[in-house]
């Protein structure tokens, strides 16, 4: 194979206006108007979204996932952070 | 993320640590736990995924050509137009599936490669021709049918990419296999003539559709190890008795005769018992001896060729613009 290897982009689709824009797959492109373009066939076939991102893929930083646990059990003890850790009783309605 | 170029995490060199890893590997896939691509994986889960998956993606784009050939001839432009759309989804789909094979650290011109070089396989289905219009029928009510009972497992494969890319897949094959229901429907309807047609592509595509499930699961290769490792969640055996219990009130509803001497319902069972498909036929297409394998490598060479100037005026403007802004 002689060709080289065209960059890979992440793409990224609001759905509606008002959501976030959310991952929704990748797509090769020689550069960034080719891969909105690219992103629009593949992705966008059925009214999927009203607006695209493409990030070049190697642009993008990830965390080790051998560092899950470090990273996010922290977080798992401290149920106080959520409001149905604490009772509230009947009588004071809604809070 | 479907970044390939996160993927390099399991290069670490083979030790002690191994079978700890494996043990946990196996723990986090018994649990329902999606593997996602930077996550440590047997070399073997590896392979096997990308040789799935890459079967998988060929196989959506060699499947357009059967229908291409329609595409000039539907009866009306509604037609026209809802095949177009059905073959345009067949591209989507090979696309949504390189992308997952490329995130187990696999190039897309790695993969067209193996296609090219008849080195990858692609179902055996698609090296049957395409007639009659009536083909268009068979193949979105049998051939994606059968798609989708192999398919539907695969959204909860322990492969997220994979999974991932087969959720949106299915959701898209459901209209194929009722656009298809809905021609075999309207002919079926029709005259005598178009009836008869309906009749004969339900003959000539039936067998071949049974086969599309594989092998039986006494001399499937990768069969047991696939279902431990939940790429694969029912047997090829079990896929095919759903297809068969599904389809043939289909074809009572449409009036159609299913081409199986052996075929009746089995009350004690609530199943459908039905013959054997000729497995010489299927392991002779599968070895390249169908009646279109040559025709459909040819075109697909073809078109990767005719398609070369394309590739290289897009990387010519693409580096002109950047030397441009630089």
């Amino acid at each position: 194979m002689t060709e080289k290897n065209w960059p890979l982009w992440e793409v990224f689709i609001r759905a509606r206006n008002g959501l976030h824009h959310a991952h929704v797959g990748s797509v090769h492109a020689v550069d960034a108007e080719m891969a909105i373009e690219n992103a629009r066939d593949v992705y966008t076939r059925r009214g999927e979204g009203v607006s695209i991102w493409v990030v070049p893929s190697a642009q993008i930083v990830a965390n080790d996932p051998g560092d899950k646990e470090s990273l996010f059990d922290p977080a798992l003890d401290k149920i106080y952070r959520h409001p149905t850790f604490y009772e509230i009783p009947d009588g004071v309605g809604n809070i | 993320m479907y970044s390939q170029a996160l993927d390099q995490r399991d290069e670490s060199p083979r030790g002690v640590d191994d079978a700890a890893r494996l043990a946990r590997f196996d723990e986090r896939v018994a649990a329902e736990d999606k593997i996602e691509p930077n996550d440590w994986m047997p070399a073997a889960y590896r392979k096997t995924l990308i040789r799935q998956i890459s079967q998988h993606a060929h196989s959506e784009i060699i499947g357009m050509q059967p229908e291409g050939n329609w595409l000039t001839r539907a009866p009306s432009l509604r037609r026209k137009a809802v095949l177009l759309a059905k073959v345009q989804d067949e591209a989507g789909h090979g696309l949504y599936l390189y992308a997952a094979a490329e995130t187990l650290g696999i190039t897309r011109e790695e993969l067209v490669d193996q296609l090219l070089t008849g080195k990858a396989k692609y179902s055996s289905i698609f090296n049957y021709p395409t007639l009659t219009w009536a083909d268009m029928g068979a193949i979105g009510w049998l051939v994606d049918g059968a798609a989708i009972m192999n398919q539907v497992p695969i959204c909860r494969c322990s492969y997220g990419p994979y999974a991932r890319a087969m959720v949106r897949i299915c959701k898209e094959e459901s209209f194929h296999q009722r656009q298809g229901f809905e021609i075999m429907l309207t002919l079926s309807r029709g005259t005598d003539e178009q009836k008869a047609m309906a009749q004969d592509a339900l003959d000539r595509w039936w067998w071949p559709s049974l086969m599309m499930f594989g092998p039986h699961d006494a001399s499937s290769v990768h069969g047991e190890q696939s279902m431990t490792w939940k790429i694969k969640r029912f047997s090829n055996d079990e896929l095919r008795q759903k297809f068969v219990d599904a389809t043939v009130p289909q074809a009572d509803f449409l009036g159609l005769r299913v081409p199986d001497d052996e075929l009746r319902y089995d009350a004690g069972s609530g199943h459908y018992v039905f013959g054997e498909p000729d497995w010489d036929e299927f392991a002779a297409v599968l070895r390249g001896e169908g009646p279109c394998n040559e025709q459909r490598m040819a075109h697909r060479r073809r078109a990767h060729d005719d398609g070369a100037w394309v590739r290289e005026a897009a990387e010519a403007h693409a580096a002109k613009h950047k030397a441009a802004v630089a």
